[in-house]
């Protein structure tokens, strides 16, 4: 077992990790984080995405030993209380989502694409989002939803 | 019309707090205490003998606590039909197809379940293998299943008019062979459930169903305990699409024995390599199409000759083949039709529903072939849609099919001459139609599907609306939401029936402890027969709850009116109250009333002509024109899809969020489909079982996409709703196929269109700009 330090949505943890285990793993099975979903296991569905360091990764192919030390941000993190965040708010006002499998992904790369890029082009979000499958919607309320949630932002 | 206050609405899911804030749990996201996880051992072979199965070294490994085999099952099998239970949990005999389940281990954690699996020695002998449907059914094939010693597992043949008479009377009659792509659902979240087999008798599963009901029923039958014992409580459903999610898996049986083993729960979660190799997927069917036509573009008659890879076992398929059958006589009049089919087992993965079910098999030969003809007669793609097209019935009439399906509306007329006035169609010519090495079109398409889909069995859907006593609402149905947002749609019917508020309503996921029994989620039934069952189960609540009004204001009940959570005197409407507080004089008054309405559906229970091919296989039938433009690169083959234009009729788009987001997301599914999505297939093994290898459309390749409403208010449907969720799944197809045939003048009648397929044809043509 490996000894390492993470910060998960603000809060520090030490932990014993396998060292063949994933963040995604540890995320959801030591931490209980639920909202972090494994949809393919080999870093091509972008289900899993969490926020590491400020940059979108897909969890289930990140070592959880290279996690080390590293600030992490899951779905369950971005809300304040109640408050949703604004990407959050414009997901759910404009039916970003059917299924919601890929949602958690889905919001947390939108969250990455606005902080670098409050005034993304209609090809930046389709270049955002690239790593992240979405089955049900064909993604056109997800653009919709980040457009939104973009304007919220820059308010 | 009555205004809607609810109805019409752009409302928020009702799900959608939970969702976006990653509080929705899927099944994979429960655990019990003391839980153990089950992985289930597969044979690497399609077909083989079993001659004997040794888990002694797994048994022994550390960790490992049980480990299910076909023998503990006692020969169990299920299926769709009496006559067609021929899959066993875990295979028996003989595996028919590659990585069939021969057997599953639980243990403390999912690495000493996978080593575990990995220890189970299966001797068997490969037996000849059969893996193409022609070869399948010929004389001397070898055999899948001893009970259809012709391999034939479904055959239909329907005759409706005089189709040789009428093809020999044509003036065109053309032959061609389509056939359709190896695809799959492709949701993100696998199979999954947590399983506890309480001692006493009881089963509990968490389990990922969109169709939970089929689901108990198979769990009562294979552990031989009553109905009353079986609570499968359904989780959010990461997607379903169809096929998998609609039955059971080997590991939900696995799961359920080895919690019974062990005393303990046991938890699987399928990998999605696992998922994209074995699980249920659509099947790939082989269209021999003939069509007749008149001199100026009439169809004269269609006969079909249906041959479908079905894989090593029967599932749902008597119903896929009906489904295959029975809509050709839609939406273009069609005098005289005869459908032939063939389901043929093979040694491949098993073959299944899919959004789309059967009719986009069948719609996009005849679509097609029917666009190749007018060609031939040099007759518009417009015109020759319009002069076939069913009209509209008027009120209060019926169009009557050939096969005795019956419409009382039909937007079709409506939605191609939308899609004429649209900038897409209308202003193509003036389009660029070549920038370098890319050529561009525009196709059209015009199909129907059914919704309230029917089978055999149990059809009715039921619904019970709770009054609570400060004037908010739970909604108790036995639908299933896998994403398509039916549970807020039928959160918006039971509001809108009952004059309150959207967000008074609660929605209640499916428990069958709790829940009334569901057919389930597919053919596109929710909207209509859960639809159906909530109004009136709304309506019942509405009553009772005027009733006691009436008495308490002494007026009529009929007087009163709920609108808006408010509660008024129609002749005095300064008499009023808030919806609450005739909650609490209702639920107080006298020693205390329960107020809850009961409802259940009503359409479409009359059984379907299996053999012969008439009668409706819906309550009612939605209608879709689409537009494409395509571009494609004559050099590379790559094609882009740059834009759709869907104008569907479902009736009434009750939520128009969600039936936006639902042709949006069926038109992309199709068009993944269309031209890139296949299984690569070699001797039963399936080469490409990831989501690098088989290939969905990204954020990056999705078209821009407009959807018009066609309103047709049909009376068969609450608030003249009909079904929103697989009409543009079979449009697409055909329409992009088409836009491919305008940029570069070859039909192609083959799915996916690949680029590959595309570079062949062109140079075959001599059309291909690159040096040969």
């Amino acid at each position: 077992m490996e000894q390492i330090k993470l910060t998960v949505n603000g809060k520090g943890y030490e932990l014993q990790v396998r060292p063949w285990a994933s963040l995604l793993e540890v995320i959801r099975d030591d931490l209980g984080l639920t909202g972090t979903k494994e949809g393919c296991g080999e870093g091509e569905c972008g289900a899993c995405t969490v926020i590491m360091d400020g940059k979108a990764v897909n969890s289930c192919i990140v070592l959880a030993v290279e996690a080390d030390g590293r600030q992490i941000t899951t779905i369950e993190g971005l809300a304040e209380g109640d408050k949703l965040h604004p990407v959050q708010e414009a997901f759910l006002e404009m039916g970003g989502m059917q299924c919601g499998f890929c949602t958690p992904g889905m919001i947390l790369s939108t969250k990455v694409l606005l902080d670098g890029n409050k005034n993304p082009t209609d090809e930046d979000i389709r270049k955002g989002l690239e790593g992240n499958f979405c089955r049900c919607t064909g993604y056109t309320k997800i653009f919709e939803s980040v457009k939104a949630a973009a304007q919220k932002i820059r308010r | 019309m009555k205004e809607y206050t609810v109805i019409g609405q752009r409302v928020p899911r009702i799900d959608g707090r939970q969702k976006v804030m990653g509080q929705a749990k899927y099944a994979a996201d429960y655990s019990l205490p003391g839980m153990l996880f089950c992985k289930v051992a597969r044979l690497p072979v399609a077909h083989a003998k079993i001659l004997n199965v040794d888990t002694s070294k797994a048994e022994r490994l550390p960790g490992v606590k049980a480990v299910v085999t076909a023998k503990d099952f006692n020969g169990w099998t299920w299926g769709f039909m009496a006559n067609t239970r021929d899959e066993p949990p875990l295979a028996m005999d003989k595996v028919r197809y590659y990585m069939e389940a021969v057997a599953a281990v639980a243990a403390i954690d999912e690495d000493a379940a996978e080593e575990a699996c990995d220890l189970i020695k299966v001797d068997y002998e490969e037996l000849p293998s059969v893996f193409d449907p022609e070869d399948a059914i010929r004389e001397g094939a070898p055999v899948v299943h001893d009970y259809r010693p012709n391999n034939v597992s479904v055959e239909y043949h329907w005759n409706f008019g005089d189709v040789e008479k009428s093809f020999a009377e044509s003036y065109l009659v053309r032959e061609d062979r389509f056939r359709t792509s190896r695809a799959t659902k492709g949701y993100l979240e696998p199979p999954a459930s947590l399983a506890w087999y309480d001692p006493a008798g009881y089963i509990t599963v968490w389990a990922a169903k969109q169709s939970p009901y089929f689901h108990y029923r198979h769990l009562a039958a294979c552990f031989g305990l009553p109905l009353s014992k079986i609570r499968v409580i359904q989780p959010f459903i990461g997607g379903g699409f169809g096929g998998t999610k609609n039955d059971s898996v080997a590991g939900d049986f696995c799961a359920v024995m080895l919690s019974k083993m062990t005393g303990k729960p046991v938890k699987f979660v399928y990998t999605q390599e696992e998922e994209l190799t074995i699980s249920k997927r659509r099947h790939s069917m082989i269209v021999y199409n003939k069509m007749g036509m008149s001199k100026d573009g009439l169809i004269t008659a269609i006969q079909s000759r249906v041959i479908a890879d079905g894989g090593g076992y029967t599932a749902v398929s008597p119903l896929t083949m009906y489904l295959t059958g029975c809509c050709t006589p839609l939406p273009y009049k069609l005098p005289n039709y005869k459908y032939d089919c063939y389901r043929a087992f093979t040694n491949n993965p098993i073959c299944a529903a899919m959004r789309g079910h059967g009719v986009t098999h069948t719609r996009f030969a005849c679509e097609i072939q029917m666009e190749m003809m007018a060609e031939e007669l040099g007759i518009d793609p417009v015109e020759i849609r319009m002069q076939n097209a069913i009209d509209n019935p008027k009120p209060g009439e019926i169009y009557r099919t050939i096969n005795d399906m019956t419409l009382k509306t039909c937007g079709i007329k409506e939605a191609i001459q939308t899609l004429v006035r649209d900038p897409l169609w209308a202003q193509k010519d003036k389009a660029p139609k070549q920038d370098g090495s890319v050529s561009y079109g525009v196709g059209m398409s015009a199909t129907s599907y059914l919704g309230g889909a029917r089978q055999l069995g149990h059809q009715s859907c039921a619904a019970i609306v709770r009054i609570c006593e400060d004037g908010t609402v739970n909604l108790i149905t036995g639908a299933t939401d896998c994403g398509q947002g039916s549970d807020t749609v039928l959160a918006m019917i039971a509001a809108e029936e009952l004059g309150v508020r959207y967000q008074d309503i609660d929605f209640k996921m499916v428990d069958s402890a709790y829940t009334p029994v569901d057919p389930g989620s597919y053919g596109s039934r929710v909207t209509v027969l859960a639809g159906q069952a909530v109004q009136t189960a709304a309506a019942d609540a509405k009553k009772q709850l005027l009733d006691i009004l009436g008495r308490e204001w002494k007026v009529s009940p009929e007087e009163i009116e709920i609108r808006n959570a408010e509660v008024y005197h129609r002749s005095n409407p300064s008499r009023r109250i808030p919806f609450d507080k005739l909650a609490k004089i209702a639920c107080y008054s006298g020693s205390g009333a329960v107020i809850i309405g009961k409802g259940y559906s009503g359409y479409g229970i009359e059984p379907l002509g299996f053999e012969n091919g008439r009668g409706n296989a819906g309550t009612s039938f939605s209608f879709t024109a689409q537009t494409t433009r395509a571009g494609v690169d004559m050099e590379t083959g790559h094609v882009t899809i740059s834009d759709f234009v869907i104008a569907h009729d479902c009736g009434r788009p009750l939520n128009p969020i969600g039936a936006e987001s639902q042709n949006e997301g069926g038109a992309v599914q199709g068009m993944g489909q269309a031209i890139y999505e296949d299984f690569i297939m070699d001797r039963g093994k399936t080469l490409n079982p990831t989501f690098l290898d088989y290939k969905m459309p990204r954020s990056t390749d999705v078209p821009d996409i407009k959807v018009i409403d066609i309103i047709t208010d049909d009376p068969d449907g609450p608030f003249g709703a009909k079904e929103a969720s697989e009409g543009s799944h079979v449009s697409a197809p055909p329409s992009v196929v088409a836009a491919i045939h305008d940029a570069t003048g070859i039909w192609f009648k083959e799915q996916p269109v690949t680029a590959e397929k595309i570079v062949a044809a062109l140079k075959e043509k001599g059309k291909w700009p690159g040096k040969q």
